[in-house]
């Protein structure tokens, strides 16, 4: 067997060899995933899209009882003037009887101001309710056309197929009439 | 092809280095056995590659007047129907050659189905073709974004949401494949790049059904395997001509829609430009995504599984169970002809996929006839796996088929007796 390229494989040799051929085959794979990892986090969002991630409002001209709509990343940002029947019907909602539990004073910073994403928790329509004349759903807050998911007046989810309520974003009073948001 | 053709001394220098024309010869040439038996139901696969050619000559054509970009994608879709030159034309195949390809796929599909052509040995040139379904599917969603009209934008807000069903990552899988925070431009950019690229992966996998066609060769009306050239003629010239008459038929159909009801199988809203703060009153997909639609919404909350997660995977369970068929069928019969049972039950399927349609173009909380229609997409839903999962097995197993003929060549003669 000497005259042989390959000497004799001992069981040692073997093991040596699966060592080898494994290694190599797993810095290969992990090269590889890593060297994928750029091209799918390219599509994430960019550094301008995250720069534009802030807005500011203010709440000034919005009368009580009245809402405007404002984006932010793109999204319509709901801002409401409650009155004092709305928020008085949001808090005295029981916890047991919400879908997605959580207080009405857990979803603002002051009770007369109620700002929330207006976007269906469900696949993403914009509720009803932000004009004096729109459906607000049996709740007396938002209604969503597309699959009819009802909102009451603190935006969460009472009826239908969303399964949240509609989303708080982070905002901080700049000053006592405006916001920002982000 | 004729031997006198490749004695010609440049096909022979050519063959002899790259053999190409014996392999069209033995592809869709006289040098490929085909059974002599096939029906005017196996025109639909080779028209389904006539609209592919057509989809990407179209496409690439428009993508040279087409602008990829939110401010101006609306407008340059109105440019091509206004200004370019014959713009109008172009964009009215390429929209209409999108529900073509699938309704001839469709069919093709359920020309599978009621002849079992996805039965052994042909398992797999199936479930390339169910692969290719998906790779359709997801080509006509990004392909409709593009004009950016209402549905365009809310179209794909509502199918990209869905994928925020997904416990744990599903939101940052949406934020993702939006490359933002809703759908914007970033989307719009990463849709044109892929519709761009999809046909060619369509493409391929058609290469490979192909591949596992030529192999066992064309199932046919009495599903017996070809037992010898009694039972075949060559595919040219019989077949190219029946294929090109079938084609014929077929372009008067299709040109029908291009030139008098262009607009026929789309929605107006998409007439208008996109915007992300009005959501139109009654989002609908395109029309051969309307079953598919309701399976979506008819799934109520199951256990811990809410309607949203359930509804998403019902919808994919829905197309993914087509793979299964080879083996949910046990009965060694392919064709219907001879299986008295599964025969009546196929329309009876066929008939709950157009009631799932209808379901999917109606709002759930409509009422036909004093009956919900959220209840007659629940029940077409049930239904539809019903038959795959339950129904198929068992009368594969209960059901008593007639006697096939003994062979391909046998069953035309008795027929001509
Ligand atoms: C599998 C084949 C294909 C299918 C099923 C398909 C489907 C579609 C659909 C449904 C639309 C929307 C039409 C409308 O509402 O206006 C569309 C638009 C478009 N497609 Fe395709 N397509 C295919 C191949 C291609 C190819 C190969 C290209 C080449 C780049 C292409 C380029 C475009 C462009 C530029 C638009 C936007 C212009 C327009 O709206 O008419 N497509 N496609
Ligand atoms: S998106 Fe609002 S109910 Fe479906």
């Amino acid at each position: 067997m000497s005259d042989t390229a390959t000497p004799t494989a001992t069981p040692d040799d073997k093991t040596r060899r699966d060592f080898l051929l494994l290694s190599t085959a797993t810095v290969g794979a992990v090269g590889t995933a890593l060297a994928v990892w750029p091209l799918v986090d390219s599509m994430n969002p960019a550094a301008d899209t995250l720069a534009l991630s802030t807005t500011e409002v203010d709440l000034e001209p919005i009368a009580e009882g009245q809402s405007i709509t404002v984006v932010w990343q793109g999204k319509p940002v709901f801002v409401r003037h409650r009155t004092a029947a709305e928020i008085k019907a949001a808090e005295a909602v029981g916890l047991g009887d919400l879908v997605d539990p959580e207080t009405d004073k857990d979803r603002v910073q002051k009770p007369k101001w109620l700002i929330m994403v207006g976007v269906c928790t469900h696949l993403g329509c914009i509720p009803l309710g932000q004009k004096a004349n729109d459906p607000k759903g049996e709740f007396g807050g938002w209604f969503c056309p597309c699959h009819g998911s009802h909102y009451d007046t603190s935006g969460r989810i009472r009826k239908g197929p969303a399964p949240k309520n509609l989303p708080v974003p982070a905002y901080t009073y700049l000053t006592d009439t405006t916001i920002k948001i982000g | 092809m004729s031997s006198k053709f490749f004695e010609n001394p440049i096909i022979k220098w050519v063959e002899y280095r790259l053999p190409i024309f014996s392999f069209i010869d033995h592809s869709v040439g006289s040098g490929y056995p085909t059974p002599k038996n096939l029906n005017y139901w196996w025109n639909f696969g080779s028209l389904a590659g006539v609209v592919l050619a057509i989809m990407v000559a179209t496409g690439i054509v428009l993508a040279m007047s087409y602008t990829a970009h939110v401010d101006y994608a609306f407008e340059s879709v109105e440019r091509i129907m206004r200004d370019v030159n014959y713009g109008w034309l172009l964009r009215y195949i390429h929209m209409n050659g999108g529900s073509m390809f699938f309704i001839l796929v469709y069919i093709h599909m359920f020309r599978g189905m009621y002849f079992g052509s996805y039965k052994e040995p042909r398992e797999l040139l199936w479930i390339i073709g169910v692969l290719i379904l998906l790779a359709m599917m997801a080509t006509a969603f990004m392909g409709y974004v593009l004009p950016w009209g209402q549905m365009s934008f809310w179209g794909a807000t509502v199918i990209t949401n869905l994928f925020s069903a997904i416990p744990l990552v599903g939101d940052a899988i949406v934020t993702w494949l939006w490359g933002g925070f809703s759908v914007d431009n970033p989307t719009l950019n990463r849709f044109f790049s892929l519709h761009y690229l999809m046909p060619f992966v369509i493409f391929a996998l058609v290469f490979v059904h192909l591949w596992a066609l030529h192999v066992h060769k064309s199932n046919n009306p009495v599903g017996v395997d070809i037992k010898g050239p009694q039972d075949t003629i060559p595919f040219h010239p019989y077949y190219t001509i029946k294929d090109a008459f079938g084609l014929g038929v077929f372009m008067l159909f299709f040109m029908f829609f291009v030139f008098f009801a262009p607009n026929f199988f789309g929605e107006p809203d998409n007439y208008i430009k996109a915007n992300s703060l009005v959501t139109p009153p009654h989002i609908v997909p395109e029309w051969y995504f309307l079953p598919f639609y309701a399976i979506l919404r008819a799934v109520p909350d199951i256990w811990f599984i809410s309607a949203k997660l359930g509804g998403v995977i019902a919808m994919f369970a829905s197309i993914l169970v087509l793979m299964l068929l080879p083996w949910l069928d046990r009965s060694k019969v392919r064709s219907a002809r001879f299986r008295p049972v599964y025969r009546q039950l196929f329309w009876v399927f066929v008939l709950d996929c157009f009631i799932l349609g209808w379901v999917g173009a109606n709002s759930p909380d409509a009422v036909f006839h004093g009956i919900p229609f959220l209840w007659i997409g629940q029940t077409g839903t049930a239904y539809y796996f019903a038959h795959i999962l339950i129904i198929i097995p068992l009368i594969s197993i209960l059901e008593k088929p007639k006697t096939p003929p003994e062979s391909i060549s046998a069953a035309v003669t008795q027929a001509a007796e």
